[in-house]
């Protein structure tokens, strides 16, 4: 595995390709790069713009469809205070957290110790959990969801409770797939010294192959970051009371049932999704470095 | 990427703490998805209610009825042809889309990481947030519509018998396409470079070159973004119920998980969504397979 920066490969630029090729084709290379980045900005502003939106809209005293809606000015923070009076935002978000950082806390503790087991230790029936580990990464989770919700809500009494939002969560089998195969790549020789040492094998993970695995430990909190704290069919089905509701699903209770009881319900309305949007985004944005395509290779793989 | 592949057998005396590390995700994997599975498949042999635990109420053997009255209702026919139009219309648009765009960002390029970003925030962000503004975009006195002035279609994009399931679509290809990319620009590392310098010592255009070796050197990403592609639309749940409002005018853009939660929830009949969720689960695994065989067909 490789560190993103490293792809700096030019594949598909001609003008890299060929220095000693005569003006003519120079030319055409010039253009073809030109209408490569004006294709690649005409993208980026309709992947860019429902987000510029989003945070317009959610400023706007009156939030309209019209084309001066799109535009700036006129801004007000009125939207956020009236979405924080009818979800309660900070109940919502504390929710969101919880969930979210419960999920993380039993990845990296359970998932660390079955990816290193996995890649370094040898057990019975090791070969059976690793097929495993690659069959449950392609079962759809929301063709469980019935007997799931039957088993957690009715049987095991967990509605309304965090424990009940993270169990489907707890474990995200793409982080032990990442953690295991972050840890095969470390030299043999580094786990038989201290073995030959005496170290035992939980001293060996936590004072040798963690260090070494911070890269990508991070991987597995952004990967993981992601899914409980979006989720929205899970929480929903297991929540009835409001005050335990993670954000997307009391937003989405707003979207649905209500946009009456605020003055401008379209602007209340972004301002939520902004407040669900940022941490996610901030978040990919400040750690885009780590969050590449090698690591969803590795995670997607099998 | 080696799967199987060990470095060295740990000591004999690993092998209990091996078993040891590994049994809470085991122990979570038998919670989460085993039990869960076996418990599907015996709820939708049976008639069964939800019930307060411990409240005697039999749940009598019916054999296949539920999966006939699955195969009979009209509503799980439409969620089925929809997941059909959905696939129609997102694979072809994310496959090509995205295998351009990687093409494009493999370049060296100015703003290279800027471009990168930007078409992965909307994978990154919530479902949930992005249908907030989605279906202000495209409400009846949504921006489109005030752009699109009298060409506007009436009834409006989302409350369209003809439009709901195709903007789902839309929406969903939108949303995804910054994760393929990065797939297809990892299959890329892997295509040779020299093949490209060969192809253009002989001449070949970067059209060309595109069909004659990117298209099949990331064959095998290909078969990996239809199956993803598959299972997406075999999961619609948040888009059809939030975008369409519950399902869109007419079952317009009802969803098989929109008709399981429906059916099985709403209106209290788990064992008709227990079978509804078998028949998806098969369903899926026949389509995965067959894509996998087109697409490594010739290789």
């Amino acid at each position: 595995m490789s560190t993103p920066t490293d792809h700096t490969r030019t594949a598909t630029a001609p003008s890299t390709a060929a220095p000693e090729t005569s003006s003519p084709a120079t030319r055409g290379a010039r253009t073809g790069r030109i209408l490569q980045l004006t294709g690649l900005s005409l993208g980026a502003v309709a992947f860019l713009f429902p987000f510029y939106y989003m945070v317009v809209g959610s400023l706007k005293k009156t939030t309209t469809g019209d084309v001066s809606g799109a535009l700036p000015g006129g801004f007000t923070t009125a939207n956020y205070r009236a979405i924080n009076g009818a979800i309660s935002l900070g109940r919502s978000l504390l929710n969101s957290g919880i969930v979210t950082g419960g999920v993380l806390l039993c990845t990296l503790v359970f998932g660390v110790l079955a990816g290193y087991a996995l890649a370094r230790l040898t057990f019975r029936g090791r070969g059976t959990v690793f097929a495993t580990l690659l069959l449950v990464q392609t079962i759809p989770f929301q063709l469980l969801m019935l007997p799931l919700y039957a088993l957690v809500v009715r049987n095991y009494g967990l509605g309304d409770s965090y424990l009940g939002m993270m169990l489907p969560f707890a474990i995200n089998s793409t982080a032990v797939f990442l953690f295991r195969q972050f840890f095969l790549q470390l030299p043999a020789s580094l786990f038989e010294a201290a073995r030959i040492d005496g170290a035992s094998e939980l001293r060996i993970l936590w004072t040798i192959a963690l260090p070494m695995a911070r890269p990508a430990l991070l991987t597995g909190v952004l990967l993981t970051f992601i899914g409980p704290w979006n989720e929205f069919l899970w929480p929903f089905l297991v929540t009835k009371n409001t005050d335990m509701q993670p954000l997307a699903v009391s937003l989405a209770g707003f979207l649905s049932n209500l946009q009456g009881t605020v003055a401008n319900p379209t602007g209340a309305l972004l301002a939520g999704a902004c407040v669900l949007a940022l941490p996610v985004v901030a978040l990919f944005l400040v750690f885009q470095r780590h969050f590449t395509h090698t690591n969803i290779d590795s995670g997607v793989k099998g | 990427m080696t799967l199987s592949h060990t470095n060295g057998p740990g000591r004999r005396g690993t092998s209990r703490i091996g078993a040891l590390f590994a049994a809470p995700y085991v122990l979570f994997v038998l919670a989460v998805f085993a039990v869960p599975l076996g418990y599907t498949v015996w709820i939708s042999f049976h008639r069964f209610y939800f019930t307060a635990p411990g409240a005697g109420v039999d749940s009598p053997w019916v054999g296949l009825s539920n999966y006939r009255d699955v195969f009979t209702d009209p509503v799980v026919g439409r969620a089925f042809l929809n997941i059909l139009i959905f696939l129609v219309i997102n694979v072809p648009l994310t496959v090509g889309l995205s295998l351009v765009l990687a093409a494009a960002l493999n370049a060296k390029l100015p703003f290279r990481s800027f471009f990168r970003a930007a078409y992965y925030v909307p994978y990154v962000t919530a479902s949930v947030a992005l249908v907030a503004v989605w279906a202000f975009l495209f409400g009846s006195d949504g921006l489109v519509n005030h752009a699109l002035g009298g060409l506007a279609p009436d009834p409006s994009w989302l409350v369209n018998t003809h439009l709901a399931m195709p903007m789902i679509a839309f929406f969903v290809t939108w949303k995804q396409l910054g994760f393929f990319v990065m797939l297809y620009l990892a299959a890329l590392q892997n295509v040779s470079r020299e093949l490209y310098e060969a192809a253009a010592v002989d001449g070949a255009g970067s059209v060309r070159r595109f069909f004659s070796i990117t298209v099949p050197g990331v064959r095998p990403a290909t078969t990996l973004v239809l199956i993803y592609a598959i299972i997406t639309g075999a999961n619609l749940f948040s888009e059809p119920y939030l975008l369409t409002g519950g399902g869109g005018p007419d079952h317009a853009s009802v969803s098989p998980v929109l008709v399981m939660y429906q059916k099985g929830i709403e209106q209290g009949h788990p064992d008709f969504a227990a079978a509804l969720g078998i028949v998806l689960m098969v369903f899926v695994l026949a389509i995965s397979l067959l894509a996998r065989k087109i697409s490594e067909r010739g290789e």
